[in-house]
Formats: C-alpha cells, sequence, structure tokens
C-alpha cells in the first residue's frame, strides 16, 4: 500500500531534513521525482537527501547540465527535466545512465516525461513542494 | 610553432577552436544549436544527438578558419568535464580519435578551468596579438547558466576557489527570472532588455545574506520575484514588467558584484577578470567596470561555452602521449579547484 504523508516546513534547513529523512530509506536502483514550481525547493530538498546519502560537495540545481552526478555511498543522479519541455524527439538513451541500477537519482520536474530507465516499479517515492509564503513550503512525499 | 585543435561538448553547443602554443586566437567555432526558438524555448535532443552530428562539421570549419590543416595541429585538447555525460563524450570520443589517427598528445581540460584560461588568449578583439586579456594572478568571475563561482587565479594551470553559489548559478537566476516574467526560455538577454526601460529601484529584492564567506544563493531572489508576480496578478505584472526585471537584474548584479569586492579586498588584488554567458550582461559589465580595478572582459564568445578557452587551458595541462588517453573518461560533476 502507498503512504503518503504531508508536512510543513519554516526553513529551507526544514526541507532538508525531510529529505535526508527519506534518503534513509533509499538503495541503489531507488528513483525519487521531485514535483513544484520554481523556486518550490526541489533542490534544497534533494541537497538534504543527499547529505544523507553521504555526498559532501556542492549540490546545486542541474537545469543547465540536465544531468550531475555524485558521490556518496552510493552514486547519486540529480536530474532536472526543465530544460527538455518534451521528450517525444529525444534520444532515448540520453539519460539511461543517469537511471543504471547501481544509482539512486533524483528526478527534478518529472511532468515533463518518463526518460528511457524510468521504469514505473523503481520510483521509490514521490516527493511534491508547494510555496506557503516566505520560507514555508507544504512537502508530500507519497512511497 | 605547432597549433592546438580543442573540442568543446559540456552543454548544448558544439565547439571547436584553434590556437596557438602562444595563446593567440586563430579560430573560434560555436554551433549553437539554435532550437531555442523554434520549439517555444525548450531544447529538445539535448546534446549528444546534435553534437554527434556536428562535430565534425565543426571541427573542419574551425581548421578552414584558422586557415590550418591537421598537419599543423600538435596538440589535441578536450573538455572532460563537468556537464552532462553524454554530451561531453561526443568530444572526448573525438578528440581521442583525431589525435590517435595521428599519434598526437591529447590534454584533458576542465570546463572552469576553461572560463577561467579564456582570459590568457592573445590576438582578441582590440588586444594586440602579443598581450592576453589578463594574467595571473587575478580574481575571476565565472557566472553562466550552470556555474558561479570566485576563482582565485595565482598561476596559469589551476585556480582556488573562494566561493560559490549553494543553489542556482546566475545564468538560471536570469533565465528563471525572465520566464516568471513571460519571456521564453532562455530570457536572459531578453530580461536585461525588458529591464532597459525599467526602473531598477522600484522594487526590492532581497539579496542573499548571512551566507558565510564568499559563496553566493540565487534561489531566493528567484522565489521573491515568484511571491511579488503572484501578488501583482497577471496585468499588473505585465505593466510593470520593466520595473520587474530591472529591479530583478539589480539584485543579482549588485549580489556578484559585491562578492567580487570582497574577493578582491579577501585577496588583497586590483585585478579582475570575468567569463560565462552571464559576462554579456551589460548593467554587471558596468557594475564591475566602476570597481576601481583592472577589468579584463573577453568578447562575448569567448565569455559563453567556447573551445579557444579550452585550448587556451590546455597549453599549462600536461598532455598525456598517444595511446594513453584511450581510456579517457568523462566526469559530470565537480567544480573542482585544479590545485
Amino acid at each position: 500500500m502507498p503512504t503518503s504523508i504531508e508536512t510543513e516546513t519554516a526553513t529551507a534547513s526544514e526541507t532538508e531534513a525531510l529529505g535526508a529523512q527519506l534518503a534513509r530509506q533509499l538503495g541503489p536502483g531507488d528513483i525519487v521525482l521531485v514535483s513544484g514550481e520554481l523556486g518550490a525547493g526541489k533542490t534544497t530538498f534533494v541537497r538534504g537527501a543527499c547529505r544523507a546519502l553521504g555526498v559532501e560537495g556542492a549540490v546545486t540545481s542541474p537545469t543547465f547540465t540536465i544531468a550531475r552526478r555524485y558521490e556518496g555511498r552510493m552514486p547519486v543522479s540529480h536530474l532536472d527535466l526543465y530544460r527538455l519541455g518534451d521528450l517525444r524527439d529525444e534520444d532515448p538513451a540520453l539519460l539511461a545512465d543517469e537511471l543504471a541500477a547501481d544509482r539512486v537519482a533524483f528526478v527534478e520536474w518529472p511532468e515533463i516525461g518518463a526518460p528511457a530507465g524510468l521504469e514505473r516499479e523503481r520510483i521509490a517515492a514521490r516527493v511534491r513542494l508547494e510555496h506557503r509564503g516566505g520560507d514555508r513550503r507544504r512537502v508530500r512525499i507519497e512511497r | 610553432m605547432s597549433l592546438i585543435l580543442a573540442l568543446e561538448t559540456s552543454c548544448d553547443d558544439t565547439c571547436a577552436a584553434v590556437v596557438g602554443g602562444d595563446g593567440e586566437l586563430r579560430s573560434n567555432v560555436i554551433s549553437s544549436q539554435g532550437v531555442h526558438d523554434a520549439y517555444g524555448g525548450v531544447v529538445p535532443e539535448i546534446a549528444s544527438r546534435h553534437h554527434l552530428e556536428l562535430v565534425n562539421a565543426v571541427v573542419d570549419d574551425a581548421l578552414r578558419r584558422a586557415d590550418a590543416t591537421l598537419d599543423e595541429i600538435g596538440l589535441v585538447a578536450v573538455t572532460q568535464g563537468p556537464g552532462l555525460v553524454g554530451a561531453l563524450l561526443v568530444g572526448v570520443a573525438t578528440a581521442k580519435g583525431l589525435a590517435a589517427a595521428r599519434g598526437l598528445p591529447l590534454a584533458a581540460v576542465d570546463h572552469l578551468q576553461g572560463h577561467v584560461a579564456a582570459s590568457f588568449l592573445r590576438g582578441v578583439g582590440s588586444h594586440p596579438p602579443a598581450e592576453p586579456i589578463m594574467e595571473p594572478p587575478f580574481v575571476c568571475l565565472i557566472a553562466s547558466g550552470g556555474h558561479t563561482l570566485l576563482a582565485h587565479v595565482e598561476r596559469h594551470d589551476g585556480f582556488d576557489v573562494l566561493g560559490r553559489t549553494l543553489d542556482d548559478a546566475a545564468g538560471e537566476a536570469f533565465d528563471k527570472g525572465a520566464r516568471l516574467l513571460g519571456l521564453p526560455f532562455p530570457g536572459g538577454p531578453a530580461l536585461e532588455r525588458l529591464a532597459r526601460d525599467g526602473d531598477p529601484a522600484a522594487f526590492a529584492f532581497p539579496v542573499a545574506r548571512g551566507l558565510a564567506g564568499l559563496d553566493l544563493s540565487f534561489a531566493g531572489v528567484k522565489t521573491s520575484l515568484l511571491y511579488r508576480v503572484r501578488e501583482l496578478g497577471e496585468d499588473a505584472t505585465r505593466a510593470r514588467a520593466a520595473d520587474l526585471a530591472a529591479s530583478y537584474q539589480r539584485a543579482i548584479v549588485e549580489a556578484l558584484a559585491a562578492r567580487c569586492e570582497q574577493a578582491l579586498e579577501q585577496t588583497g588584488l586590483a585585478r579582475l577578470a570575468i567569463g560565462g554567458g552571464v559576462a554579456a550582461n551589460g548593467p554587471l559589465r558596468e557594475r564591475l567596470g566602476a570597481l576601481g580595478v583592472t577589468v579584463g572582459i573577453p568578447p562575448r564568445e569567448l565569455c559563453t561555452d567556447n573551445a579557444a578557452m579550452i585550448a587556451s587551458a590546455a597549453r599549462y595541462v600536461p598532455a598525456q602521449p598517444f595511446p594513453d588517453y584511450l581510456a579517457l573518461d568523462a566526469y559530470a560533476s565537480g567544480e573542482r579547484a585544479l590545485a
């Protein structure tokens, strides 16, 4: 049975802490979809998760590069489909390596489409962040 | 003196360039994939396939414009990372092939080091061939869509990171701000044009405060623009778009300028270079020009992603002899200082 938790955070570090909490239950092959509009805190959430996975360096927005990779206790991919707009004409193998079974992958802007390798059964969680004014965010995590 | 042929395919553009062993710019070809407008602000078929289709033509063009042949090339250089791995690999594989076919050495270059090394090029614009845009030591601001950092450049073959963005890059802040104002993505240049008719003091957008050292943050200013746009509603946002653009731009420019000033103070240097696509922003150039220090700004085509900067950096990277580089791989992340 899918479970869903919904909570509100007052600061970016609380949002990071939620990401960290989720990450402790993740393993290689897991994919986490992170939705929310501009500035909702998607990268912030992923940063918290990455820290809990042992990633030490900068975890910044991958909008321009489409995918960043980090080394933590396991390899981590951080994807952002924002610039893709549409995957219909995309090279199907474009992001397959980023979604390989040996890594944890976080995907921002997943509503753009599902690149090859993003198999439903590997989606470990769907996270949705919403603005609540100022630094407050509503965070819903479905697992 | 033999020539350097460089390739750069870390993001959207397929780039090749020829640079002399003394750093003289001979050619610099940037094949903007040109799909942004056609697809309403998105970039389908990112990278790999486009790079693959274009790379040979771009290399040929770079050689032709340099009036050179492969016989005159003594070193092949290529961006190894960071970037999108699939895209990088097109450049890496092509560079390996070109170098191996002629038994040439190959230099693997870091993209960020490339942006720094753009300032070492000679024979650029109004600069006479004998004079590079800037030589170490200097502070270098690299601000683009994918990266924003301040580098302390004390030598030709590396730099120390003084500070970097903790979330969005400055160019990304421009582009996403532009989209919030209804401009097509990527909208940095369009936002700058719109801002010309606006009042930069009309709205107050918070520039991140309380960040340690020389780090930067642009996620907050983006969110505050979103909130302001929501408060105003569609009609008022449209009516005041120029004021919003001008105020938002000022917030970003001020944040970058403040950090540059602090970096200069901290290092005791009075020499600043800038690189990355955001270096093309007029108000940023003006603001930095008014800091009262020597400012080196490469022309636009050497600020945005290009291969000439990779060739420039390659002069100071230990070249790998054939066939040592055949196993060379690309890397995705790590705005690493080449210490």
